[in-house]
């Protein structure tokens, strides 16, 4: 017990705990799904470091992280898919006027709100200039998304991307969630803190929204499957020579007793069996260069003057305020920085499902769940925060099984055909939504730190 | 210039499908509102578990509904789930109870920001929300019975010979009259009682309130069933009208914190004015306007697009833009709220 109370000892326990836990899974099920859960898992704590950024920093409560997430996603699509040169004939001029009227129309009425000053009617004037900008924009948007709409659209009906590598999506994922931010903390930073909170979880509602039925943009519920992968594809690996030597060099030992026939079919089994592991070490690899590169500069960040200044004004605001610390422009940067990597999280799970599906994303798991990974993990620690991630998915994937099987089992009493017991076992997966919540509910009360508490000097 | 038959038929047309269902919805968003802000009058903090505690309250009622039906009681002309109404609320009362004495009371005690009792009231609607579906599921349940209509469309075109009808439906009798008695005995409950007044000194001075020897638990704990009653209400209301779904409630969530703030947090006559002012925008902004102006504008100008400022999917937009502005504009809202 005394190894787990040692505060300089417990992340190697924590982590090696995780490490046993994702081996086992690789032995008991298949390194497949262990792999699959570890891609996941780099990507959740990716997210979780994000909002850490807010809530363990700063002391900002996000409850937008889906609608972040949902505009990385979008990036990617932006950014990978094929231009679809009919349709930007069709409609391409049409948007892009619209777009430069609702750019230039806000620019406009902000410029006229700031010049009427003091004079009368200043709310009514902008009011009625900004109507006039919408209807302006909706004048050329409404020919134009239909007539995009119209292209093929079993196939494309969209304007498709810029079809460049879809890597650069994670950056441009980032900066899409940057601007989102900036736009929602000018106008709620500042005020009550609650007041942020309610507003991130409209911004999450309405950027789901669009990006469900904007179909000119990005499909919409039609879905874009098929992006463009940043690693091999399995087909390809399958055929390519190498690979095919390297497998059999790793199976000599099993190969070695075959022969003629008998070992072609057992290679050709491996080789399947090895392109899909060797795919998801390609993800597992990139996406663990992402997070190390972001934890080395979230610990260089917390451990500068600046996170120093952070802390200091999570603490105590109005004695950084007395210290000459401007708050509101520091809890900004904190908002932007931290959407930005949900952003960039947002992009690369996109990335690895190969397709953007705006009905999948829900609050519960794309906002609370990542809540409680940045509770349990410790906030303020980003170690903490990265186990979070790790530790809840692998928990959230596999208690739907454990769920279900819990379930079978209290039930077993009862008659197989009875609806109760039906009931009860089709049920099993909100479970989850309970534990969490229980989870959430008694780590907040009996360990606030979370697993891996912040440290601090004078504690 | 249009003939009056026109002008009769636009109006109409205009009570048909916006200011009935506004009043109605309104209705619902105004007595959510109320238990929001009574919460934050009293305990100081956004309640996010408020629309999963609607779908509870919605999710009882339905279930002693279901069970009187299968009974064979009914409340004759009206839906069996006013019966059942008290026992949903009584449930729902008991389980908010039991989530403030095992959650929120001790960071009461420890004197907890504000934005941490945000956060568990997150996790109790974890909680609520899998609880919900665990019992009921995450399907669309419908429950209502007696008659649907007092008069139909057809009945009303019928009757004053007008091309365009009118329905009343029994929902939306219901929804406004419940709400106003429902509000009338707030009101008289917090103007008029003892425990309404020291409930209003408490929200606005905590100190000078303890000093006078008010019972800050009883206080709590008034203001917790007062928020149980207003939310199975709200939540029962709502389903009788449209129909119970769960993942609904949770989106019920923004157009509430947006009237709640938009009236001025903490102000139950502001979260009335905002549920109304929330539904008669969302509904007058996604209505499709196109035959209304074919009646009231001569035929050279008649519009041949669907003349709709805004699609019904982006109805959220519209609460989301109204509580924008209102921070920006007027951040204690129009009722002067809460000090942000």
């Amino acid at each position: 017990m005394s190894l787990f109370n040692n505060p300089s000892l417990r992340p190697y326990l924590v982590f090696g705990i995780m490490a046993v836990l994702l081996t086992f899974v690789g032995v008991t099920q298949s390194w497949g799904v262990s792999l699959t859960i570890i891609n996941m898992c780099i990507i959740s704590a990716i997210m979780t470091l994000g909002v850490n950024i807010q809530w363990g920093y700063a002391g900002l409560f996000n409850v937008g992280i889906m609608g972040f997430c949902a505009l990385g996603g979008a990036a990617a699509v932006l950014v990978s898919s094929q231009p679809v040169g009919e349709a930007w004939s069709a409609g391409g001029t049409g948007i892009s006027l619209a777009l430069l009227s609702l750019v230039g129309g806000v620019c406009f009425v902000y410029i006229l709100h700031k010049v009427w000053g003091k004079r009368p009617l200043r709310n009514t004037v902008t009011f009625i200039a900004a109507l006039g900008v919408y209807f302006l924009a909706r004048h050329f948007y409404d020919p134009a998304s239909a007539a995009i709409e119209a292209v093929d659209p079993a196939k494309t009906g969209y304007l498709g991307g810029a079809g460049l590598p879809i890597i650069f999506s994670w950056v441009i994922g980032g900066l899409f969630a940057a601007g989102a931010a900036w736009f929602i903390g000018k106008v709620t930073l500042g005020l009550r803190t609650d007041y942020l909170a309610i507003a991130t979880l409209g911004i999450a509602e309405i950027i789901v929204a669009l990006l469900k039925n904007e179909e000119w943009l990005t499909r919409g519920a039609k879905n874009v499957t098929g992006l463009p992968r940043p690693v091999p594809y399995e087909i390809e690996l399958q055929q390519a020579g190498w690979f095919i030597d390297l497998v059999s060099k790793f199976n000599a030992d099993v190969l070695s007793g075959l022969a003629g026939d008998e070992r072609a079919a057992a290679l050709q089994t491996l080789v399947m069996d090895a392109s899909g592991i060797f795919v998801k070490l390609c993800y597992a690899g990139l996406f663990s260069v992402v997070l190390i590169l972001l934890f080395v500069l979230c610990q260089l960040a917390l451990n500068s003057p600046w996170g120093r200044m952070v802390r200091a004004i999570r603490d105590n605001e109005t004695a950084a305020a007395a210290m000459g610390k401007d708050i509101k422009a520091r809890h900004l940067q904190i908002f932007i920085l931290g959407s930005a990597v949900v952003g960039i999280a947002g992009a690369m799970m996109t990335t690895l499902d190969g397709q953007f599906t705006p009905g999948t994303y829900n609050p519960l798991r794309y906002t609370f769940l990542i809540w409680v990974m940045v509770i349990v993990g410790g906030s303020g620690n980003n170690l903490g925060s990265i186990l979070g991630g790790f530790l809840v998915w692998f928990v959230w994937i596999e208690a739907e099984p454990l769920g279900t099987w819990l379930m079978d089992v209290v039930t077993s009493g009862m008659d197989p055909a009875s609806a109760l017991r039906e009931h009860l076992i089709g049920s099993a997966q909100y479970m989850r939504l309970m534990v969490m919540g229980g989870v959430l509910i008694l780590v907040m009360r009996y360990t606030p730190g979370g697993i891996l508490p912040e440290k601090s000097a004078r504690k | 210039m249009p003939e009056i038959i026109d002008i009769l038929n636009a109006l109409v047309l205009m009570t048909n499908y916006v200011i009935l269902p506004a009043l109605t919805y309104g209705s619902q968003l105004a007595l959510g509102a109320l238990g929001v802000t009574l919460v934050f009058g009293i305990l100081r903090f956004s309640n996010f578990a408020h629309g999963d505690t609607m779908a509870f309250g919605a999710m009882a009622t339905i279930i002693v509904t279901w069970w009187l039906q299968s009974m064979g009681v009914s409340f004759g002309p009206l839906p069996t789930a006013l019966l059942a109404l008290p026992f949903g609320i009584a449930v729902t009362a008991i389980f908010v109870l039991l989530t403030d004495k095992v959650v929120y009371k001790h960071y009461r005690g420890i004197g907890a920001k504000p934005i941490t009792f945000v956060m568990v009231s997150v996790g109790v609607m974890f909680i609520m929300n899998g609880l919900v579906r665990f019992i009921i599921g995450p399907g669309d349940q419908r429950f209502a019975d007696g008659v649907r209509f007092i008069f139909k469309a057809r009945e009303f075109k019928d009757w004053s010979g007008l091309d365009q009808g009118l329905a009343l439906r029994s929902s939306q009798v219901i929804t406004i009259v419940l709400a106003v008695i429902l509000v009338a005995a707030l009101f008289w409950f917090l103007q008029k009682t003892k425990t309404g007044k020291a409930m209003r000194a408490f929200s606005d001075n905590e100190n000078l309130a303890l000093l006078s020897g008010i019972d800050p638990a009883k206080i709590v704990r008034i203001t917790w069933i007062l928020a149980a009653v207003l939310a199975t209400v709200a939540g029962v209301l709502y389903g009788l009208d449209k129909s119970f779904k769960p993942f609904v409630y949770f989106q019920l969530l923004l157009p509430i914190f947006a009237a709640a703030i938009v009236g001025g947090l903490g102000k139950p006559i502001g979260a009335i004015a905002g549920g109304f002012i929330v539904a008669f925008s969302e509904v007058a902004v996604t209505y499709v306007y196109k035959k209304f102006l074919i009646y009231l504008l001569p035929e050279h100008l008649e519009p041949n697009s669907l003349m709709q400022l805004l699609a019904t999917e982006y109805k959220f937009a519209v609460s989301f833009v109204i509580l924008v502005l209102v921070l920006l504009v007027k951040p204690t809202g129009l009722f002067k709220g809460k000090v942000v």
